[in-house]
């Protein structure tokens, strides 16, 4: 029942990659950031990009959205070139930090999910369709009761169901995350990614950006570790069997790999 | 693109007004608009002056002041809210002392070339201008900061002030109305431009709602929605052009910015929803607005500085109802039982529970 939202709104299964990655490098000026990274991700994964700080994770995601181009290499959305793609609905992207910002501003949980229809609907009514589905998506993240609260209002981790609950009210088909559990108790962290991998069971792609890798290990059905260069691509099991984390991470491993 | 299309529609608008109202043509609308302001609007005022004996509604500069203060009420807050939660306040303010270079440029030019072109236009195209300047910084160079907005603000400003003292004496005199703004030479073509403005503003931002509102919140997560990002924020930062530019002349050049600001963030502590924030935003700036004036006939002060007092006034009030613990001012005061007025420890004990 959770899932509902997000199970409807699939349209097929095509063996198609959701996106797909090829040979991709990227530099900020002349600070390269992505160097030759290759990467498939098929539907209905959930896939956990790891590495250390200013490793590029947030680049190569936003590369694989399109906000950015690759300097060379080819990047494709749904099968289209990522830059070209144009249906932004089925996309649902939480930002970095995207939450601070929504705390600020006086904006009610019902406005924001509400958000996830724009795409369809940037100018005049919304239909009956449109109302379903942004009561569907507060239905599935179980937050109809904080519907008409100010975001500002809510804990960390109900601030994050919110923006989930805007990706599901599009008919998002991929939902990215940049390391959206900064600043959530370790309580609501672990009903969230509960309801991620409930998600994803229902069909929905997920990206994630995480530093925890004892989360991406036990959630994620893929992993990717990045440092500018690509450490490793595959299964949490053959992750964990390799020292790839030791060798993206340089010296800093032991510290990073202990909560496994 | 549709945004081209927008800004040279609304130039043409702009010219097409200020060439109508400058070669006094008696086009249509123009007539209208005289009609409706003097017959309908003043002959309304003038009755309401009878029936309350209020003097000074019946005074046509008074009657003037009224309409143009209350537009202004509406549109500074109206975009205001956008600009206040994106975190570009001091947008307003730069465009204001940019726009007041922009005055410089049209005397100037006036006296130099013997031109005759309206002040208010050269500073809506300076205005126009720098705000798109500066959203290409903010958007390309990343270079945006405080900084680069202090550097825009006084730079414009001290552009407009070398291009006053190089142009004839004659000028200087009009520049002070200019600065602090003036309620007694609002003319019928200032309060046109601001019920033009006032119409066009709440137009746009009605139809570009559901954008501007996304942009503003999650500006990230709008781009991968596809929304076309760039083309909202220029229109956010040209509407606020508009905006200053149209208030300039009642509000002062150096003040005008507070109409967008101070609004909003008094709505902001009180307002339960992004809507319901405009709304409250448009009532603290109409309460401003009405008071400001009102005051400033009845005193004899300065308009524009009366309006931003009514507005802080109501700003600090609010923080205090909201933010403050106020419960022990009622604990100060007499209670009627007169039973427990006393600080107790048990008292103290109670209340530092409900606190936690």
């Amino acid at each position: 029942m959770t899932t509902n939202t997000a199970s409807t709104s699939f349209p097929e299964y095509s063996t198609e990659p959701v996106v797909s990655v090829n040979n991709v490098s990227f530099a900020y000026g002349d600070i390269p950031v992505i160097d030759s990274v290759s990467i498939d991700v098929q539907p209905g994964a959930f896939l956990g990009l790891v590495g250390p700080n200013g490793s590029g994770k947030s680049t190569l995601l936003h590369l694989m959205l399109g906000l950015q181009n690759p300097d060379t290499g080819t990047i494709r959305l749904f099968g289209e070139p990522a830059g070209e793609f144009d249906a932004g609905e089925r996309i649902g992207y939480v930002p970095q930090n995207a939450t601070t910002a929504a705390q600020r501003i006086p904006v009610t949980v019902r406005e924001l999910v509400t958000m996830g229809r724009y795409p369809q609907r940037l100018v005049g009514r919304f239909t009956e369709t449109d109302h379903q589905a942004i009561e569907d998506a507060l239905q599935a993240v179980e937050i109809t009761n904080l519907a008409d609260r100010r975001v500002g209002q809510l804990s960390g981790g109900q601030r994050q169901r919110v923006f989930i609950a805007r990706a599901l009210a599009a008919g998002s088909d991929l939902l990215a995350l940049d390391e959206p559990t900064v600043g959530v108790d370790a309580e609501s962290r672990e009903s969230f990614y509960e309801l991620l991998a409930d998600l994803n069971e229902s069909g929905l792609t997920i990206l994630l950006i995480e530093h925890d890798i004892g989360v991406v290990t036990t959630y994620a059905s893929d992993i990717a570790c990045l440092n500018r260069r690509l450490y490793f691509d595959g299964n949490p099991e053959d992750f964990v069997a390799t020292d790839a984390l030791a060798a993206a991470y340089g010296t800093d491993q032991h510290v990073l790999s202990h909560n496994h | 693109m549709v945004f081209p299309v927008i800004i040279v529609a609304l130039l043409q608008t702009l010219v097409g007004y200020f060439s109508s109202v400058h070669s006094h043509l008696s086009g249509g609308p123009w007539r209208l608009f005289e009609w409706l302001l003097t017959d309908v609007y003043g002959t309304g005022m003038n009755v309401l002056s009878e029936v309350f004996g209020v003097q000074m509604l019946g005074y046509p500069y008074m009657q003037r002041a009224y309409l143009a203060a209350v537009c202004i009420g509406v549109i500074g807050p109206l975009v205001g809210t956008f600009l206040v939660h994106r975190e570009l306040s001091m947008l307003a303010d730069t465009l204001a002392h940019t726009a007041f270079a922009g005055v410089a440029v049209g005397l100037f030019l006036n006296t130099v070339l013997s031109l005759s072109l309206s002040p208010l236009l050269t500073a809506m195209i300076v205005a126009i201008g720098t705000a798109l300047i500066v959203e290409l910084l903010i958007d390309h160079a990343e270079a945006y900061s405080d900084t680069s907005l202090a550097i825009v603000l006084t730079t414009g400003f001290a552009l407009g002030s070398v291009l006053i003292t190089m142009t004839d004496g004659g000028i200087a005199v009009g520049i002070d109305a200019y600065l602090f703004g003036s309620l007694s030479t609002v003319s019928k073509e200032n309060v046109g431009l601001l019920v033009v403005m006032g119409l066009l503003i709440s137009g746009l931002v009605t139809v570009a709602y559901r954008p501007l509102l996304y942009v503003t919140v999650d500006a990230a997560a709008a781009r991968a929605a596809r929304i076309n990002v760039r083309l909202y924020k220029r229109l956010m930062v040209v509407l606020t052009a508009l905006v200053v530019v149209s208030a300039m002349q009642i509000m002062g050049v150096i003040l005008v910015a507070a109409m967008l600001v101070v609004p909003v963030a008094t709505a902001g502590f009180v307002a339960q929803s992004f809507k319901q924030s405009i709304l409250l935003a448009i009532l603290a700036a109409e309460f401003a607005v009405l008071s400001g004036v009102t005051l400033a006939y009845v005193y004899g002060i300065a308009a524009g500085g009366s309006i931003v007092l009514s507005a802080a006034t109501l700003y600090v009030i609010t923080l205090i109802m909201t933010k403050a613990d106020i419960r022990w001012v009622f604990r100060l005061l007499p209670t009627r039982s007169g039973a427990s007025t006393d600080h107790t420890e048990q008292g103290l004990k109670v209340d530092g529970g409900e606190r936690e």
